[in-house]
């Protein structure tokens, strides 16, 4: 696997919880969220509809995994693990994210 | 293949075919239906609804089928025996099986006048027909006969505006379902409706008015009474010349004599129905019909049912009066004895015929509250299942719902299911009332069971779990209330007080919606932002390809060219596909994130507003033109239409809500397929409610009629808001019409006649609604906050979302991604500059 470097993308507060926002990060699209005082970050792409809505999600809970839903057909993921919940063998690319000095950033993770 | 010929085509007739096709797995019986009436089976129980506004199409009980030979206005003249031929006036139709179908036909006493002009049975779709043609400009109509139909023709009459008079030679109204007690409260009831009666007297004759059709009947004690239009309703008789002229014996008071399997004396020839003496006896209700249709459809394919015996009790609802009977109404078992209940205040009377020794339920009479009907009915010939007068009291049997049933108590009489049945259905994986309805039938016909397929679901544990999700154990409904009640404001005050976890696509957006229909605030503003669906997030409608369609409300579908050039300009420019919409407006297609607040800068600038076609709310109030230039119309329906979608729009509601105004009666605005809809009529407007369109279209139902434009719109606003407050998530009216107990009746009384106590309320509701109405697009423009979530990237806003693309397809952009293998030459895509943006 190949890491890139750490991509600052926006401040935290820019953030609101439980709502994504989608970021460019080396010409990829990410989407990513804030909650449960987490942050996440996945690839934008809903990997069933084929656009890249994926931070246009809702973001909730299933049986205490958090988790976003397709703006498109609703299906549900993990955001931990990427994995869908809903259909067995689909997941979400995810990204590394983090916070340093009030500013959010997104490493990207290439091929799994 | 053997050849089965059916002669008629009435309810039995139709479900005896049925019932062969569905057990006929191998194709042993090729069916011929000869009918002599030119309309297909239709539903005669729910005959009178025709003068409710219901077509002929919605009571038509005929599916095709290609296996089947359905010839109508084709009536069977003799069959020959012999020969095995029916013949008609088309030939002769051989057979192998002849089931015979052919109904009652009305009883006409003999006396002088029946053959006037204006007189009718009441039998058919085109004898009502003709009553309501007759009954214009007239006014006094009379019934002769005051039993189940000649009250049911009471009705009609009243509904057609006719002065209406009931003869019954009988002493009582209903002599053959209710006794003397029962008789004198439903009397009380009918002559408050304006019914005048005239009980245990004859009618002698019937006398010509001046213009040679009847004028007035002549009653056997002297007296006459006036009538303009007469409707006899004396009883029936069976249709069995056929059978007679083919020498085939008949029952001792007619019809044609069958055996327990419902064969005649020629082991080829078969009787269901009306038609058919079973044992000698006739059963004018559907419910034995059914029984022997199943019976001889059984029998036909090897099997050896018998006649299971009628079940002749009733529940019906006549002249607004709810009048039931079941079992051994009048006492006649020996030694049995009587409970009876008398209210004069509620009106209510009910008797209860026990054993002797008190521990059995022999049968019973209810008239005023019949909604101890179904649990009683279905305990006939079993235990108790509560004390007596518990089951009587008003609103009785409330301790004593269908879980107390024993297994074998028919819960659905109408189609012979059974409780064990029910279980059978529920343990299959069954888990609400249109699944059991679905996988047994039960609740299909009269619907009264209904109730007790809620209840037979709770017993069994199903519980219908009214839990949204995982994270709220109670349903919308429910969630309103609390929302409402307690004056809770967010979503995680509710979840922390009230739910668990952090919501999901499923309860955050019914929160929602909620927050909004109670008017708290814009839908983006702080916590709200987070709960709300992609399409209320951005106020635009998403598309497949990530892109979203945008549509200014057209109140009406009335638009002036200047905003007509707008919308052209907004679409050019921003190279968006541009489509009119069913709705009567334009939606504009593929603009991105970004493009919608400069779009709509120019919309809101030009005039336009939110049309919220990406919400749970009022989409659209369709019209036609109208009196204003239609040579048709009544009444001015653009102008109507205009004013109601500016009234609603806004109004977040469980699902879409859809509308539409008629000018006539001819119906161009197809307001029946909406939600609520409106036709004009000569004096004010008619009021449809629970229409929609879509994977099980449903026509609405008529709610109220000659309504004043301020009635009409109080009425509208009550409807609105009382389903706005209790329908579940994602429910249309239709199905939350349907699923209400007590259904449209219900509804009425809780509109109209305020019988929850809810009117000053929902009225008040809606005023709130209507002051605190502000367009949703104009107020994002107007705040920076609200604006920011209008990014592409949030780290580089200035760069568009480079995966949307667009290919053009008859002159217009259309996504570009999906294109078809091989179909490149027709669709390349195209660089499409970013838009000049005029200001």
């Amino acid at each position: 696997m190949r890491t890139l470097d750490w991509t600052p993308v926006c401040p935290l507060d820019r953030l609101d919880p439980d709502r994504g926002v989608a970021a460019l990060v080396d010409g990829v699209q990410v989407a990513l969220f804030r909650t449960g005082g987490e942050l996440y970050a996945v690839d934008n792409l809903d990997p069933v509809g084929g656009a890249q809505v994926m931070s246009r999600g809702i973001v909730g809970s299933r049986g205490g995994l958090p988790t976003l839903a397709s703006p498109l057909h609703k299906q549900v993921y993990d955001l931990t693990t990427g994995r869908c919940l809903d259909l067995p063998g689909v997941a979400l690319r995810r990204h590394e994210v983090r916070c340093r000095d009030g500013l959010v950033e997104v490493r990207l993770r290439q091929e799994e | 293949m053997s050849r089965l010929v059916v002669v008629g085509n009435g309810m039995v007739g139709q479900r005896f075919v049925e019932a062969v096709r569905a057990r006929d797995r191998e194709g042993r019986w090729r069916v011929t239906v000869l009918a002599e009436e030119r309309r297909p089976a239709y539903d005669r129980v729910r005959l009178s609804a025709f003068f409710d506004g219901v077509s002929a199409e919605e009571l038509n009980l005929h599916t095709p089928d290609d296996g089947v030979e359905l010839r109508l206005g084709e009536p069977a003249l003799a069959v020959d025996r012999a020969r095995r031929v029916v013949r008609t006036a088309a030939g002769e139709h051989a057979y192998d099986a002849l089931v015979l179908a052919t109904g009652s036909s009305a009883f006409v006493p003999p006396v002088d006048g029946t053959d006037l002009p204006g007189v009718f049975v009441y039998r058919t779709l085109d004898d009502l027909a003709a009553i309501r043609a007759h009954a214009a400009g007239r006014r006094t109509g009379a019934v002769i006969g005051g039993g189940l139909l000649g009250l049911e023709a009471a009705n009609a009459l009243r509904l057609l505006g006719l002065a209406t008079s009931v003869v019954e030679f009988a002493p009582r109204l209903m002599p053959a379902q209710v006794d003397e007690a029962g008789g004198a409260m439903l009397r009380r009831y009918v002559e408050d409706l304006g019914v005048t009666t005239y009980l245990g007297v004859a009618t002698s004759a019937l006398r010509p008015g001046p213009d040679g059709t009847v004028g007035a009947l002549e009653l056997s004690d002297g007296r006459t009474v006036g009538a303009d239009l007469v409707v006899v309703a004396a009883g029936i008789r069976p249709r069995d010349e056929l059978a007679r002229a083919a020498g085939l014996p008949l029952g001792p008071r007619g019809g044609v004599l069958v055996d327990a399997g419902c064969r005649t004396a020629d082991e080829r020839i078969w009787a269901v129905g009306e038609c058919a003496a079973v044992e000698g006896t006739c059963h004018g209700l559907v419910a034995p019909g059914y029984a022997t249709a199943e019976v001889v459809a059984d029998r036909l394919l090897g099997g050896a049912a018998t006649f299971p015996g009628a079940d002749t009790a009733t529940k019906l609802k006549l002249l607004g009066v709810d009048v039931a009977s079941f079992g051994d109404a009048h006492g006649g078992t020996p030694g049995c004895l009587d409970v009876t209940f008398t209210d004069p205040a509620t009106r209510a009377y009910a008797k209860l015929v026990l054993s002797d020794d008190a521990r059995t339920l022999l049968g019973g009479v209810l008239v005023g509250d019949a909604s101890a009907y179904p649990t009683l009915r279905a305990s006939v010939g079993g235990p108790l299942p509560a004390p007596p007068l518990a089951l009587l009291a008003p609103a009785g049997g409330a301790g004593a719902g269908a879980g107390a049933l024993p297994a074998a108590a028919q819960v659905c009489s109408c189609n012979a299911v059974t409780r064990a049945d029910l279980d059978a259905a529920i343990a299959g994986g069954a888990t609400d009332v249109p699944a059991l309805k679905a996988c047994t039938r039960a609740g299909t016909s009269c619907g009264s069971c209904v109730p007790m397929l809620k209840q037979l679901l709770d017993a069994a544990g199903v519980a219908q779990s009214r839990a949204l999700c995982e994270h709220f154990d109670t349903g919308r409904q429910e969630l309103f209330d609390i929302v409402r009640v307690r004056g809770i404001r967010t979503f995680s005050q509710l979840i922390a007080e009230h739910g668990r976890g952090r919501g999901c696509d499923i309860c955050k957006p019914v929160v929602a919606s909620i927050l909004a229909s109670l008017g708290t605030g814009h839908v983006l503003d702080g916590e709200q932002a987070s709960l709300q669906d992609t399409n209320d997030h951005f106020l635009a409608n998403l598309q497949r390809d990530g892109s979203y369609s945008v549509v200014p409300r057209i109140p009406g579908g009335e638009i002036t060219p200047e905003k007509l050039i707008v919308i052209g300009e907004v679409a050019r420019d921003f190279r968006l596909y541009t489509k009119i919409t069913g709705g009567q407006r334009i939606d504009l297609f593929g603009a991105r994130v970004e493009q919608l607040p400069q779009i709509w800068r120019r919309l809101v600038d030009a005039g336009f507003e939110s049309g919220h076609a990406y919400g749970k709310a009022l989409r659209t109030v369709k019209s036609c033109v109208g009196a204003t230039w239609c040579r048709y119309g009544v009444q001015d329906s653009v102008g109507l239409a205009v004013a109601l979608e500016l009234r609603y729009r806004g109004l977040r509601a469980p699902h879409k809500l859809k509308s539409a105004v008629s000018g006539c009666a001819r119906e161009c605005a197809e307001a029946r397929s909406k939600d609520f809809g409106v036709i004009a009529t000569e004096s004010g407007w008619n009021l449809y409610v629970g229409g929609n369109g879509g994977f099980r279209p449903r026509h609405a139902d008529l709610f109220a009629t000659d309504l004043s434009t301020a009635e009409l719109v109080t009425l509208i606003d009550r409807f609105l808001m009382f389903y706005v407050r209790t329908a579940d998530r994602l429910q249309r009216t239709a199905a939350w019409i349907e699923a209400m107990d007590g259904g449209l009746d219900h509804l009425r009384s809780v509109l109209v006649d305020d019988s929850l106590g809810l009117c000053a309320d929902l009225d008040a509701a809606m005023a709130r609604h209507v002051a605190g109405y502000s367009d949703e697009w104009r107020d994002v423009l107007e705040d920076p906050e609200r604006l920011r979530r209008f990014t592409s990237f949030v780290n580089a806003p200035d760069v568009p979302d480079p995966s949307i693309t667009f290919a053009v397809e008859r002159g217009q952009p259309v996504p570009a991604r999906d294109a078809p293998p091989g179909a490149g030459g027709r669709r390349g895509p195209v660089a499409l500059g970013l838009p000049e943006v005029r200001r």
